[in-house]
């Protein structure tokens, strides 16, 4: 592996890694703040594509963005109304969100499992245009993208500060006192998935344009693939203020991405992304557990190492 | 200014586990009351504050709070001039967040969008100094890294933060250790006086139940047995209330938990 290699390498990751830490923004507001896993992640996230991919073809690129966050939202609202107002419990909710957005993503689509961005004007060609003669314009997908990352985690780092960010925060973590606060915890908790289910309708949409394509499974196995990004971020910014730990995201989501690219070098299938994605979430999850029950294993084998003095 | 006429639940009715655990219960608590309220275990107690809060809502009765009629209103909405302390010092606050936010959500007002300010923050250290336990030096501090009885005094200041109408405490200091549990007892009897709070409070301690407030209920079955004030409450003693409980319960007053000195 070269240098420049690894730079084209860690572009690419960076670029993906930069949309992918979207998603994993989504998740910190829904997973970390509000304690809730949006299982509609994935199918948010081609509806997201889907949305924005029709809107560009359509000739208005970047009406593509607003029109997939308004979507997201939506999405957002839906599984939120399940699981507050009309009693289904949050995972299921999702669950059955995800599938039903099957349906709507091929509806929207005209019924084609794939899209072809190639000839249209996109976000990305766009921007190109913009900064052709600065001496940007070699990196105006990454200024896109990292443009669109600090958005919306200035827009977190403000916003979990206010009274209502405070409120969906103090949702996940005691809903019983956001009720005696007079808050309800219901429309916390929809604002919340609102929020998240936009940015990861962004998150898509973007994808979508960078690659030029859509296809019907662009956001499979995405809400793992962010859950393990945003547990690796966690890693490092465990316990650090909010805007730090949304930055932790990107900084996840380039990890992953860039362990990814060289696991691919590596000659790794690129079919293993999402067993890799799952080891990940699965490792994160359970290793500080794994970890206290073998403290536990040493000390049983102390207490019976022990037993034999009282029993001589 | 409280009045609760004919409250009424059951719970799983129609099964085999029904339980009446509000039987058809009318109370009218005076503005300025400081209401203790004693019984045995499943009299009733802790279901009369969750009926009172709106956790659930009631079979049959009706609440009504200053003439307003609070039956059907929701918990959350009712948290705005309820207040309402547990045993466990753990549910009044977000253990993630720090001592600062979990006042700021408390002290309510600012709108949706209103951020923590600099007065805000000067407010928060005032009232949180009156507690005498050192915690606004600690404003940053996630309040999971709290000791259960700062939590619980932590709680107490946010469920008096704006005075409430009636304050509910369901044996609040009970899980404490004896002189944490003093101390909450002691910051609870200033800040009820001091806002002049209308105040009901359970308790398992027969001792704090006739010495703290002008009021004592005795509750049986989902039924108030025994109501006693003034003069009549002065000369009482722990004897008389259980000699009070035998002859109105026909059994013994017996609490895992009581405390008959």
């Amino acid at each position: 592996m070269s240098l420049t290699d690894i730079l084209s390498m860690s572009q690419t990751s960076l670029e993906l890694g930069l949309v992918a830490s979207l998603t994993v923004l989504a998740l910190f507001l829904s997973y970390s703040m509000l304690n809730v896993c949006d299982l509609s992640t994935d199918g948010c996230y081609t509806l997201g594509a889907v949305v924005g991919a029709v809107v560009a073809l359509s000739g208005h690129p970047w009406l593509s963005i607003p029109a997939a966050m308004g979507a997201g939202m939506l999405s957002g609202l839906v599984t939120a109304v399940l699981q507050t107002r009309m009693g289904v419990q949050s995972l299921l909710a999702g669950i059955v969100v995800n599938t039903g957005l099957y349906s709507v993503n091929m509806a929207i689509s005209g019924n084609k499992a794939q899209l072809n961005l190639n000839k249209i004007p996109t976000v990305f060609s766009m921007a190109k245009d913009l900064l052709k003669d600065t001496p940007l314009g070699a990196y105006s997908k990454l200024l896109v993208l990292a443009l669109a990352a600090l958005l919306v985690i200035l827009f977190l780092s403000f916003f979990l500060k206010t009274r209502l960010g405070l409120a969906i925060h103090a949702t996940g973590s005691n809903a019983d006192m956001v009720r005696s606060s007079s808050i309800n915890p219901a429309f916390t908790t929809t604002v919340g998935l609102c929020i998240s289910n936009s940015f990861t309708a962004l998150s898509g949409c973007l994808m979508a344009q960078q690659q030029k394509s859509f296809d019907i499974n662009i956001g499979s196995g995405m809400l793992t693939v962010a859950l393990a990004s945003l547990l690796i971020g966690g890693i490092f910014t465990a316990r650090r203020s909010i805007p730090v730990r949304a930055l932790g995201c990107v900084l996840g989501a380039f990890i992953f991405r860039m362990v990814y690219a060289i696991a691919l070098r590596m000659n790794m299938p690129a079919f293993m992304l999402k067993a890799v994605s799952s080891a990940i979430v699965v490792l994160a999850i359970s290793g500080p557990y794994l970890v206290a029950q073998g403290k536990l294993l040493r000390r049983r084998m102390a207490a019976r190492r022990e037993r034999g003095r009282f029993h001589a | 200014m409280l009045e609760l006429h004919d409250l009424t639940k059951t719970f799983n009715p129609g099964t085999a586990d029904a339980k009446l655990a509000l039987d058809h219960l009318s109370l009218e608590v005076r503005d300025g009351d400081f209401i203790s309220i004693i019984g045995a275990n499943g009299a009733g107690k802790s279901t009369l504050f969750n009926a009172i809060c709106g956790s659930f809502f009631t079979d049959v009765g009706n609440i009504l709070l200053d003439g307003e009629d609070i039956t059907m209103v929701p918990e959350h909405r009712r948290a705005r001039v309820i207040g309402r302390l547990f045993q466990d010092p753990m549910r009044g606050s977000a253990p993630d967040m720090s001592i600062e936010e979990n006042l700021a959500l408390a002290s309510g007002g600012r709108g949706w969008l209103g951020r923590v300010g600099r007065a805000d923050r000067r407010a928060f250290r005032d009232r949180l100094a009156l507690l005498g336990m050192g915690l606004e030096d600690r404003m940053r501090q996630p309040v999971g890294l709290l000791s259960g009885g700062q939590r619980q005094a932590l709680t107490l200041l946010m469920a008096t933060y704006r005075p409430p109408k009636v304050l509910l405490l369901d044996e609040h200091t009970a899980a404490l250790d004896p002189g944490t549990a003093e101390k909450v007892l002691t910051l609870t009897r200033q800040i009820v006086a001091q806002d002049h709070l209308t105040c009901l409070m359970i308790t398992h301690n027969m001792q704090s139940a006739l010495e703290l407030g002008n009021r004592t209920i005795m509750m049986h079955q989902g039924r108030v047995i025994y109501d006693v004030e003034g003069e009549e409450r002065k000369s009482l003693t722990i004897r008389d209330l259980t000699d009070r409980f035998r002859t109105a319960a026909g059994r013994e007053l017996n609490n895992d938990r009581m405390l008959l000195s």
